[in-house]
């Protein structure tokens, strides 16, 4: 999903999703190529991520515990990330990414990789 | 001065018996009978009887400074200070985990330096957090791992009670909660094989080996193959820490119970939106904290799990 696709999304309905603590599927990215995907409160959000590859995915953790991102696949692993810590991960192959936190792991979430 | 007429005759009245038994540390006792558990106040000068008690402490999470407890490390020292006002001297001590916040060798000596002021002999066993630097784990083995296997597991005895420290926080899946592993798993039936089932068991790790909460990871993906093997046994005592609360559950044979941190609290399951730390006001904070004192009386084989709160 682009930035485009919620162009029709009234300010006032991404500001009810946000107080209602819902994910807001696509934060403004940073730079042209990367997208946030943030930890809150044991979650991550998004929590399924649509990039196209080439997109360099940035975790950034603001809970007060720290939390990891782990591969399901096993091909990476980032340290743990204490408050405020972010992890960066540009994503090459199309394809899709389950990974999770390797602290909590019932904390799960998944990028799809567009070519 | 009728009010204080007790301090000067025999027998004190009720109120200032209470007010004695608070300041001790007394907490309500749990026996468990015939398996169902009792509850009464109890004095800690009754566990000595015969027999031995030993102290838990858990989620001391040094290095934690946000808002839940700005110093997780004033609050262990506060709680080694609860266990040597301690009117019975225990026979040791176990810690289940998270020992630290971010396995930092800072935060390692930190704890160390307090909990050293219990002069006690401390059994350990790795929560999450203590596992979390560079090399996923060796700082906790290079300063506990002496005489364990694996990650970290080990069993010892005392006075006739076999006392087995597992591990796990290792390698957790995608999704799942807590993990022991297979080759724990098969040490454990080793550990057990041709020990008598009159052996009183005790069983400390960090996460919680019953399933308290799944939404939140609160529980063990294999707890039910080490219970298995526990099943023959007519008492077992399972402890542990992760949840930040008193939690207790009688299953036949088997009682189960988390401590409190020494640190912060977290939230009961159902009652926010993540496990995360629990603010609350300053001056309920000490409420919240304790440590965990559990008495076996020789022949008995009932063990009595008592709980202390860091402050009224
Ligand atoms: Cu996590």
């Amino acid at each position: 999903m682009t930035i485009d696709n919620i162009r029709g999304v009234r300010r006032r309905d991404v500001m009810m999703c946000l107080a209602l603590g819902f994910a807001v599927v696509v934060a403004a990215p940073a730079k042209a190529d990367t997208v946030i995907v943030k930890i809150d409160n044991f979650t991550f959000a998004p929590a399924v991520l649509t990039v196209k590859s080439g997109t360099t995915v940035k975790f950034e953790n603001h809970d007060d515990i720290p939390h990891s991102v782990v591969d399901a696949a096993g091909k990476f692993r980032s340290k743990a990330l204490d408050t405020d810590d972010s992890f960066s991960l540009t994503v090459a192959v199309a394809g899709e990414i389950n990974y999770f936190c390797g602290l909590h792991p019932h904390m799960k979430g998944k990028i799809v990789v567009t070519p | 001065m009728a009010h204080h007429d007790d301090d000067t005759h025999p027998g004190i009245d009720r109120r200032h018996a209470l007010e004695c038994m608070l300041w001790a540390g007394t907490g309500v006792l749990w026996t468990l009978s015939a398996g169902v558990p009792v509850s009464r106040l109890i004095g800690s000068a009754e566990a000595a009887e015969s027999g031995f008690s030993f102290l838990q402490i858990s989620d001391s999470h040094v290095g934690f400074d946000k808002a839940a407890n700005p110093d997780a490390r004033a609050t262990l020292v506060a709680a080694i200070d609860k266990v040597n006002a301690m009117p019975v001297k225990p026979a040791f001590m176990i810690h289940t985990g998270d020992i630290t916040h971010l396995s930092k060798p800072r935060e390692f000596d930190d704890a160390a330096q307090a909990i050293g002021q219990a002069r006690l002999d401390v059994h350990y066993v790795p929560g999450e957090h203590d596992i979390i630097d560079e090399d996923n784990g060796k700082a906790y083995l290079e300063r506990y791992g002496k005489g364990t296997k694996g990650a970290g597991w080990y069993s010892f005895d005392q006075a006739g009670v076999h006392f087995i420290g597992l591990v796990n926080v290792v390698d957790l899946k995608a999704g799942g909660m807590g993990n022991l592993g297979d080759a724990q798993l098969a040490w454990l039936a080793d550990d057990l094989r041709g020990k008598s089932a009159s052996t009183p068991i005790v069983v400390f790790a960090h996460i919680p080996l019953w399933t308290v909460a799944e939404e939140w990871g609160w529980g063990t993906q294999d707890s039910a193959r080490a219970l298995a093997l526990l099943a023959r046994f007519g008492s077992v005592t399972v402890l542990n820490g992760h949840i930040h609360q008193l939690m207790q559950k009688v299953e036949g044979h088997v009682t189960f119970h988390t401590a409190r941190s020494t640190a912060f609290p977290q939230p009961a399951p159902g009652t926010a939106p993540s496990p995360g730390p629990k603010v609350v006001p300053a001056g309920e904070l000490r409420k919240l904290l304790g440590v965990t004192d559990v008495v076996y009386r020789a022949g008995q084989e009932k063990l009595a799990i008592t709980d202390t709160a860091l402050a009224g």
